[in-house]
């Protein structure tokens, strides 16, 4: 079978499970749903491994194939088709996205039973997956605006999942409206640079650039550039566009661990990676990129060591990443920010997911202030936690630590003011470590709280009355609503076997790309990046080593710092706080970034709205144009109704008063 | 002579007219109208239309005026004094009549047309005549005379149909009680006035009853 | 007499009688009045007649008395029909073909 149509069939499954799902999701029983689901995205990474090894199977120069479906608008300047490109780019992006989609299913299988929503999940769920592969297939602006906007839907109807919940509908709009700029920035961008260069296809827009075409029009090009860079930012939960991904924590666990760690907010990365020759071009652009990643690197790590929701840690960590891979992405360093990107799908859906049984075990509890000493009663959960995190603080040999140092010795052999966001890369990599590990040392050190101690005793302690751990409000376990139940990764064990797999994923992937020793993804995705200007960009060895170095000294005095203050010294977390007193309200309040975007944005938006309802549309067009039409009828036809009196004299004077224009009329015209 | 004729005939034509409208009787408005007809025929005469003013005044004056006269009578003219109402309609209608009048004697007068200003065609023998209007009627107009006679048989039927009486409409409602319609039925022989118990025991017991009482 | 003269005293009493059908509430005035119309054109007919020396303006205004006629013989009908019904004898009041 040929490579494209290992890759359509990697777009098939994922799309009749939605659909077998979404329209059987009254007949299907629970356990059918899930294994539907599941078995649709384990057949499409399994036609992923076709595509791969089919790729592998060309020659270096001619793996970059486009396969068109169907012509859906073809004319002079705009070639509109339903055509993909496979290419080492979106073969990696492919297998990242679905395989773990592939370990998240199965662990939804277990971590969504109870819920009365089961197959409506699954069927949003490969939506997801599907939309997500139709944006890193896609072979056009087209489809990868298509797929865009998707993913941005699938994001909306997941983290409203349970929409009975006013914070979870309230969540699940912020992010698709926020999506929607980014969706907006992204297709402006798109004309801009299809004035200058023709075609809607990639391989041929890049053709262009080279050629020239944009030679005349570099501002053109750089415009193009930045609004496509806003909707990366959108979709990746970058400065300023950031504010809905520690919102849309409201959706099920699984969901952040999917859409909002692993792949929907890596598409940003992707999209810069395949932009590449473009924003080589526009070198403006590409700085801007990196220089944002490194502000949110930082804002979002110092943020995420004031937060108390657990899972909201752990999305400002993402925030984090994701700006450690638009940094490298920015800067040149594509290969090192899509190892990471991978890296990072591993561990940071092993943390969610252990997140999520820990949420279990807390009854659906989500706050850092009522969780502790959970070691003794869940340690498969605190063993995976351990790994995660190790991973995430990039301790060697994890496989965080060599791709975060791979980014930032990349971007430090850049030199020039690169140098600069060298620093606070670093200066990031210490506040993860201790972000981190509050979280775990929270969570897992000091006295058992009472759920903790009650499973000790081998019972998984359960809420009387279901709140949401928002805002305490009461509700109840019907649709729309998180079930009854609750699990633990000890008691199930699909969940125990994807949070395993992932735990591997993490602690062995780093192998594969050791400096020095082997660079297998580099040499996976040299084709892709041939013509690029840094592909060759090698950082010296001393570099290489200094930074390793210092990446290990800071994640572990990160760790220690962490455990003086949360685990060995209970107190001096109140002592901090308070002496840091305005970096804390600062950090807590996250920066203002929400009340600054209502103040400046929302309220303006909403008086303008308010203003064009109540004057202009009430006056204007409904007062004068609608009503004044309509009065104008009205009084015509009063006026005529008026002479339908009824009254024989009126009818014998409106004729004798006829009769007698008439006869003027004839008497002016006979004289 | 013709000319004073004429004068005495014409104000008595508008007299009669003036009087039709203004007199509040209607019993005298039908009298005036009687004068103005015969006015009317007066001046139809100086015309030289002698059938059609004896036809105006047997007909006219004589059948459709008594007409009049009768349901004058019976209506009871003048009865209940009508309030003068719509000034506005009186100040509109004398607009209105006098612009007419204006037009059309302008009309009449400036026009000038010769033939108005004359006496009329030379007098032919037999004009206007009985046997010249026949002769008419049954050879070149016969037709609408044919129309005409049907009109009259349509009026007539149209006038007995609105006349007619039925049931409900007449004056007497005490006509619509029903037990002046329904005779009085014995009992047990099935009527539905007992059924609905709208029949009494006969009251022949009782008053034996009250005979035998010491 | 000249034939104008014939035809303003028509006119003039056709006006008369137009401006009593305005005026008048009493719909057998009314009816009257509009007696008076009809034989104003009556002799407007008949004085043309006697101007073009030609009978058929008489023919004519034979058969607009036969039409006259058959007016009133319906018009008394119709008031006799609703001062039956005891409603009162006034065109103001009798307006229900209203819109």
């Amino acid at each position: 079978m040929s490579t494209t149509t290992w890759a359509w069939l990697v777009l098939l499954f994922p799309l009749l499970g939605t659909l077998v799902n979404g329209l059987g999701y009254r007949r299907l029983g629970r356990g059918a749903a899930g294994a539907i689901g599941t078995a649709a995205i384990g057949l499409a990474f399994v036609c992923a491994l076709g595509a791969l090894f089919s790729l592998q199977g060309h020659d270096a120069e001619h793996r970059a194939l486009v396969s068109s479906l169907w012509d859906y608008a073809v004319t002079g300047e705009v070639d509109a088709k339903l055509s993909i490109l496979v290419d080492p780019l979106s073969v990696y992006m492919m297998l990242v996205v679905t395989g773990v989609s592939t370990l998240i299913h199965l662990y939804s299988v277990s971590y969504m039973k109870g819920d009365r929503g089961y197959a409506r999940y699954f069927a949003y769920l490969n939506f997801f997956v599907f939309s997500m592969l139709v944006l890193v297939l896609g072979g056009n602006f087209l489809m990868l605006i298509v797929g865009w906007a998707f993913v941005g839907a699938a994001s909306y109807l997941l983290i409203s999942f349970w929409y009975r919940r006013g914070t979870a509908t309230r969540a699940g709009i912020k992010a698709f409206v926020i999506n929607v700029v980014g969706d907006v920035g992204l297709v402006l961008g798109t004309f801009f640079v299809l004035r200058h260069s023709g075609t809607l296809d990639f391989l041929g827009t890049f053709r262009a650039v080279e050629g020239g075409a944009f030679a005349g029009h570099h501002g053109a090009l750089v415009a193009g550039c930045l609004l496509i860079l806003v909707g990366a930012f959108a979709k990746s939960a970058q400065i300023p566009l950031h504010t809905w991904l520690p919102d849309a924590m409201e959706g099920p666990t699984p969901v952040s661990s999917l859409i909002h760690a692993a792949t929907m907010v890596t598409a940003g990365v992707y999209l810069i990676a395949r932009l590449h020759p473009l924003f080589e071009a526009a070198p403006a652009a590409a700085d801007t990129a990196a220089v944002v990643g490194c502000v949110t690197l930082l804002i979002a790590g110092t943020i995420a060591l004031t937060q108390t929701d657990i899972k909201r840690v752990i999305a400002y960590s993402t925030m984090s990443q994701i700006g450690y891979m638009i940094m490298a992405v920015g800067a040149g360093g594509y290969v090192a920010g899509l190892f990471h990107l991978m890296t990072h799908a591993f561990f940071k859906a092993l943390l969610f997911m252990a997140a999520g049984s820990i949420i279990g075990a807390m009854a659906g509890a989500q706050s850092l202030d009522k969780m502790s000493g959970f070691r003794k009663a869940m340690p498969f959960t605190f063993g995976c936690f351990v790994v995660g995190g190790l991973a995430l603080s990039g301790v060697p040999p994890f496989s965080g630590f060599f791709s975060k140092d791979e980014i930032l010795a990349f971007v430090g052999n850049r030199g020039g003011w690169f140098v600069a966001l060298y620093v606070v890369g670093y200066v990031g990599a210490f506040l993860t470590a201790v972000y981190t590990w509050r979280m775990i040392f929270r969570a897992f050190w000091g006295e058992p709280c009472a759920e903790a101690r009650e499973l000790e005793h081998g019972h998984l302690a359960h809420a009387e009355v279901p709140t949401n751990p928002a805002d305490g409000e009461v509700e109840d376990t019907d649709v729309g609503f998180p079930g009854p139940e609750h699990t633990i990764a000890e008691r199930a064990l699909p969940m125990k076997v994807a949070m395993t797999l992932l735990a591997i994923g993490a602690t062995v992937a780093g192998l594969v790309q050791i400096p020095n020793v082997d660079h297998v993804i580099t040499s996976f995705l040299e084709p892709t990046f041939a013509d690029s200007k840094y592909i060759h960009d090698e950082p010296s060895n001393s570099l290489t080593y200094f930074g390793m170095a210092l990446g290990t000294v800071l994640a572990l005095m990160g760790i220690a710092l962490a455990h003086r203050i949360w685990v060995a010294k209970p107190g001096s977390a109140a002592a901090w706080r308070a002496r840091f007193k305005p970096a804390y309200t600062l950090f807590v309040n996250k920066w203002f970034f929400d009340e600054a975007i209502d103040l400046l944005v929302v309220r303006p938006f909403a008086a303008f709205g308010n203003f064009s309802r109540r004057t202009f549309e009430r006056v204007v067009v409904e007062g004068t144009l609608v009503d004044g039409t309509t009065s104008v009828v009205r009084a015509g036809s009063a006026a005529v109704r008026a002479i339908q009196t009824g009254f024989l004299r009126y009818y014998a004077a409106l004729l004798l008063l006829g009769g007698a224009a008439v006869v003027l009329y004839f008497l002016i015209a006979a004289s | 002579m013709s000319a004073v004729v004429f004068f005495i005939a014409a104000i008595g034509a508008i007299a009669g007219a003036i009087g039709v409208v203004a007199l509040r009787n209607p019993f005298y408005s039908v009298l005036a109208l009687v004068g103005h007809l015969l006015s009317l025929a007066a001046l139809f005469l100086l015309l030289r239309a002698e059938f059609i003013a004896a036809a105006q005044v047997v007909v006219y004056a004589g059948a459709v005026m008594v007409l009049y006269l009768f349901v004058v009578s019976y209506i009871g003219g003048g009865a209940h004094q009508l309030t003068p109402g719509g000034a506005q309609l009186r100040v509109i209608a004398g607009g209105a009549v006098l612009a007419l009048f204006a037009e059309l004697a302008i009309a009449v007068l400036g026009s000038g047309l010769k033939a108005i200003d004359s006496d009329g065609a030379p007098y032919v023998s037999g004009f206007g005549s009985p046997a010249q209007i026949g002769e008419a009627l049954l050879t070149k107009f016969l037709f609408p005379f044919e129309v005409a006679s049907l009109l009259l048989l349509v009026a007539a039927v149209g006038a007995v149909v609105l006349a007619r009486r039925r049931a409900g409409t007449t004056l007497d409602d005490a006509e619509r009680d029903a037990a002046h319609y329904i005779t009085p039925r014995s009992l047990f022989s099935g009527t539905m006035a007992e059924a609905v118990g709208a029949i009494s025991e006969p009251r022949g017991d009782e008053a034996r009853e009250t005979v035998e009482q010491p | 007499m000249s034939i104008a003269w014939y035809l303003v005293v028509s006119a003039l009493i056709f006006c008369i009688g137009a401006g009593g059908v305005l005026v008048r509430r009493n719909p057998l005035v009314i009816l009257l009045c509009l007696e008076l119309m009809l034989n104003a054109a009556n002799l407007a007919l008949i004085a043309f007649a006697r101007m073009h020396g030609n009978a058929d303006g008489q023919i004519f205004a034979l058969i607009v008395m036969v039409v006259a006629a058959c007016e009133v013989t319906v018009g008394l009908g119709l008031i006799v029909a609703i001062f039956r019904r005891r409603l009162p004898i006034d065109v103001d009041e009798l307006r229900e073909l209203q819109g």
